[in-house]
């Protein structure tokens, strides 16, 4: 089976879900749609099951904030169709006062650690995930490093102040 | 004709037949020659370690030929690379299973103070949470340096007392650890 083409994906999006999925954006050729907080679990599940597209593979998810807009939470989904080699990117945002989402290892059992890992860096929280928990990051971690609001740097660290440099 | 070093006699008083010195001095004597190190490593700075211990650089010739790795027969904890925060508590564990008389050494910039990882993940400087006796800079440090920062470890070694663990500014160091 040959690669389906980001004309072909998006009609069969249209055709299932309307107004719902919207393109943003084709960069290298990867057809990225976004979709909303509803919708998504419906959308993963189409495009996992439909026998033509096939995308029985979940690369990654992953988040992302951008603090200005008006919903700055992102998760995006990266999905591989191993038989036609055909790759999607599916990205859902949010409002910072409702980071609910419902969680997608009902489809995969492999989404388990990676929504783990989204919410332990951006805070997300995946309904419906068996254990949501920190995976990387120290358990009595307090903050949500990733966000832009949190400094990188360490706050502990004392040999960098300005003063050593005559600041 | 074999030419074997052996280290220099500590002050004392010698006369035919006898020789007498403190006990300080013969135990340190003997305590600074034969130290055991643990290598904690956990990045290039183990690497640089791996060349100190080879034949060219050769840590032997200072009686460390034999590591430890179990930290319950250990000397010396020689911490080389970064230390991230979540391993923290099992440093702490490692350090705490060491039999007293015990020395530590950060090796490298990460070890002393997080080095480049100026971040959250990363512990800045393994001094947050145990006492450190020798510091030795670099990112690496060159095989010199770490065999310098031995050097230093086993001159400390041989001139302090015998019996470290009971002074009260020791006990005070500890404490500050939330040691014992």
């Amino acid at each position: 089976m040959g690669k389906i083409t980001n004309e072909e994906l998006l009609r069969r999006l249209d055709e299932k879900f309307g107004g719902t999925v919207v393109q943003t954006g084709a960069d290298f050729g990867l057809l990225t749609v976004e979709t909303s907080v509803d919708a998504i679990i419906d959308v993963l599940s189409f495009l996992k099951n439909d026998e033509a597209l096939n995308f029985i593979f979940l690369t990654d998810i992953t988040a992302i904030h951008y603090p200005e807009s008006e919903k700055p939470i992102g998760v995006i989904y990266h999905l591989h169709s191993l038989t036609t080699n055909t790759r999607i990117r599916v990205k859902v945002f949010m409002p910072l006062e409702n980071v609910h989402i419902p969680t997608a290892t009902t489809l995969w059992d492999g989404a388990n650690w990676m929504e783990r890992e989204t919410y332990d860096f951006f805070g997300v929280i995946f309904d419906g995930h068996p254990d949501l928990r920190r995976i990387l990051n120290v358990d009595d971690m307090t903050v949500f490093p990733m966000r832009r609001e949190y400094p990188l740097e360490d706050p502990n660290r004392v040999d960098k102040k300005d003063y050593f440099f005559g600041r | 004709m074999s030419d074997i070093q052996i280290v220099d006699v500590p002050a004392g008083v010698e006369g035919s037949g006898f020789f007498a010195t403190s006990l300080d001095k013969a135990i340190g004597l003997a305590r600074a020659n034969s130290l055991w190190p643990l290598p904690f490593a956990t990045s290039c700075c183990g690497i640089e370690f791996m060349a100190t211990m080879g034949s060219h650089y050769d840590l032997s010739r200072f009686g460390a030929e034999r590591l430890s790795f179990s930290p319950r027969q250990a000397d010396l904890l020689m911490v080389m690379g970064t230390i991230s925060k979540k391993m923290a508590p099992v440093l702490r564990q490692v350090y705490l299973q060491m039999a007293e008389p015990r020395w530590v050494m950060a090796v490298g910039a990460c070890a002393s103070s997080g080095g480049i990882f100026d971040t959250y993940s990363v512990l800045q400087g393994i001094d947050e949470v145990i006492p450190v006796d020798v510091y030795v800079p670099g990112c690496p440090p060159r095989p010199e340096a770490i065999i310098d920062g031995f050097m230093g470890i086993q001159q400390l070694v041989k001139t302090e007392s015998l019996r470290r663990r009971n002074e009260p500014k020791y006990q005070e160091l500890l404490a500050k650890y939330g040691i014992q």
